[in-house]
């Protein structure tokens, strides 16, 4: 998978691995925005509140 | 191939931890402390303060009945030192997520409960461990620790006064005489309520405070919270 993105992606390494590391950026920054919050709530959540 | 894929999804779930227990916790307590602090600096530039002349006895008068609030809005803050010297968090109307999984808010108000400067019980929940965890302290309290709260009316002082715990649904505690129906209230109680242990909810740890007395703004801050009640 990761060896099959590095032969797509294009340029000198150097410019490979900074590619790499945008993506992987990218893909932290959609995680923390919007995948964590929604698995958090779908999750068991912590109950604080007398019902 | 199917190795990567397994290994990659073992370290988003490690991220998901650090996540939930660690990031998330400080951006919801700076986002919380702010919001509290905006708070703060509004009623302050609304209300002028005086100086009161600190020879005469203090008298004021009964305690203002804070008004009711609207929903999902924070209308007061929370201020207790035990839970550390810079401790001020925002309550909120309403415990629903919108409230309590609230990056901004994180703390609640029952909205069938009593407000300050009611007889009653002015009852809030908050999270233990995740969202800011502002109640993650809450078992360190030591009876007549005072627990203060911020209105746009002033400020009320409430002295701790005994922990419960509870099952979820012993809700007998958010009554205006806690574990009592019916009871008529002749105090004014607050009450946290937050889960128990921690990053579980199988039980409810609650704290009890009783009214001591209050500071109407006009009079400005309290000397003992002076430092955390002003904003710079």
């Amino acid at each position: 998978m990761y060896l099959a993105l590095w032969r797509i992606l294009p340029g000198a390494p150097w410019l490979r691995v900074l590619q790499l590391v945008v993506l992987a950026a990218l893909v932290l920054a959609a995680l923390v925005l919007w995948v964590f919050p929604t698995v958090d709530h779908l999750t068991a959540p912590q109950d604080v509140t007398v019902e | 191939m199917l190795g990567e894929i397994l290994m990659t999804g073992g370290v988003v779930v490690l991220l998901f931890l650090g996540w939930q227990l660690w990031f998330n916790n400080l951006v919801s307590t700076t986002q919380q402390a702010s919001v509290a602090d905006e708070l703060s600096q509004e009623w302050a530039e609304s209300t002028p303060t005086a100086s009161p002349d600190p020879t005469v006895a203090r008298d004021p008068g009964p305690p203002a009945v804070t008004a009711a609030p609207a929903a999902d809005t924070a209308f007061a803050n929370l201020i207790v030192p035990r839970l550390g010297a810079d401790f001020k968090r925002p309550i909120a109307e309403g415990i629903g997520t919108s409230v309590l999984d609230n990056t901004k808010l994180g703390m609640g108000h029952y909205p069938e409960t009593q407000l300050p400067g009611e007889l009653g019980n002015f009852a809030l929940a908050s999270h233990r461990s995740a969202y800011g965890g502002a109640f993650h302290n809450i078992h360190q309290l030591v009876v007549g620790d005072s627990i203060w709260v911020e209105t746009a009316d002033g400020w009320y002082k409430y002295i701790y006064r005994s922990m419960e715990y509870v099952r979820s649904s012993g809700v007998g505690v958010i009554l205006p005489v806690p574990q009592q129906p019916g009871a008529a209230p002749t105090e004014s109680l607050i009450t946290l309520t937050t889960c128990n242990p921690f990053y579980s909810s199988a039980e409810r740890i609650i704290a009890y405070g009783v009214f001591d007395t209050w500071y109407p703004r006009a009079d400005g801050p309290p000397a003992e919270i002076a430092t955390i009640a002003t904003v710079s």
